[in-house]
């Protein structure tokens, strides 16, 4: 039992780091991109994401095709999550409104990472709850995992009480322009003003 | 001198007191301050509860578990965040309140989750739950529904207390989080 208990924990620990690298090269880039702009020679080849069929909160089949031809912010998350995407959600709303006109172009979407309990109508109602400006998106778990590995999102079950569970999960929001290039990430707890400048420079 | 410390200690008593009564719980040694919980999207299944408490006894006790009427069960979950990492975990040994010390329950940090709650947690509203401590016992205490869209300045029903309390509470949140990780 400790054996493969130990391998499995040891892969979760490599999968775990390598999500940390990533998100640490990440984290660099939106940096050189919110204080620098020239992030061209950086970004421009970073493309994150994979092809997929899942289905947004209105139960219409959606696809990669979605995020492209605008900018758009991308979160993962789960409604099972007490803190960190109800907070996250009501930032990405309190950011398009005072984006207002400069913001209209801006698409967001808010991909679960908990397919197995957030059906779409869940998704729809907490979604809608904050803001009409964000797309809930669920489905098929196996395409929910291809997704997660595509963007180098970390996600893991962890067991609770009861024979319930709770997610870890990547808590960043991710930042692609109208080319679907990778513009960086907007970490949780951000500053404000700086969660802005990145997108205003999306944007733009 | 000793009747001025009298005096103020008397006065700070009494402050203290008058802010202890508007929701502030005692329960032998230990005190509960405020206990609040975060306003829910419709659907949500689960809540975060926060408050502080406090220990001025001389024995350290431990917040082992708690109950309500409106949810499944509660748990006692400590939340940190490693890089961009979110990661909850549930403390099934409870949480140790030191002897003589407080600790926090507050976004970010400790929390007490409120697992398949029965309606929307609407701003306003307040949930009455159990809570149990190894050493003192339970206790009933309400829980005061906030809305904590006011926690990042994006509250439009709130007024300014409401946006300086809650951006308070988040940079505090970015202390216990260094606090933790160290």
């Amino acid at each position: 039992m400790s054996n493969s208990g130990s391998n499995r924990a040891m892969r979760t620990g490599i999968g775990a780091a390598l999500a940390a690298l990533f998100l640490l090269i990440a984290g660099f880039l939106g940096w050189q991109y919110s204080v620098r702009g020239t992030d061209q020679l950086l970004t421009a080849a970073l493309k994150l994401g994979t092809d997929f069929t899942l289905v947004d909160h209105d139960g219409n089949p959606i696809t990669q095709e979605a995020f492209a031809g605008r900018p758009t912010m991308v979160f993962f998350g789960f409604t099972h999550c007490p803190e960190v995407c109800p907070t996250t959600l009501y930032e990405m709303a309190g950011w398009l409104e005072t984006l207002g006109e400069e913001g209209r172009d801006l698409q967001a979407f808010f991909i679960s990472v908990d397919p197995e309990r957030d059906t779409p109508e869940i998704m729809k109602a907490y979604a809608e709850a904050m803001t009409d400006r964000v797309t809930g998106i669920t489905g098929d778990p196996d395409e929910i995992e291809k997704v997660i590995a595509a963007w180098h999102v970390y996600a893991a079950k962890i067991p609770t009480g009861d024979g319930d569970y709770t997610m870890d999960h990547t808590a960043s929001v991710f930042l692609i322009d109208e080319n679907g290039a990778f513009k960086g990430t907007i970490a949780y707890g951000e500053n404000r003003e700086m969660a802005i400048a990145k997108l205003k420079r999306l944007a733009g | 001198m000793k009747r001025f410390a009298t005096v103020l200690s008397a006065a700070i008593l009494g402050l203290s007191s008058a802010v202890a009564s508007a929701h502030d719980y005692k329960l032998g040694a230990l005190e509960i301050e405020h206990p609040f919980a975060r306003a829910t999207p419709p659907n949500a299944p689960v809540s975060g509860g926060y408050m502080t408490i406090h220990n001025s006894g001389e024995e350290a006790d431990r917040l082992i578990s708690g109950e309500a009427s409106f949810a499944d069960r509660l748990e006692i979950h400590e939340m940190k965040m490693e890089g961009d990492v979110m990661k909850m975990r549930q403390l099934t040994d409870g949480l140790e309140i030191p002897a003589g010390g407080e600790v926090e329950l507050k976004p970010g940090g400790y929390h007490i989750m409120f697992i398949g709650i029965d309606s929307q947690f609407k701003d306003g509203e307040s949930r009455s739950a159990t809570l149990t401590f190894e050493k003192a016992g339970s206790i009933e205490v309400e829980f005061k529904i906030q809305d904590m869209r006011a926690m990042h300045g994006h509250g439009k029903k709130h007024g300014d207390e409401a946006m300086e309390h809650g951006e308070m509470d988040h940079s505090k949140m970015d202390h216990g989080k260094m606090k933790q990780d160290h």
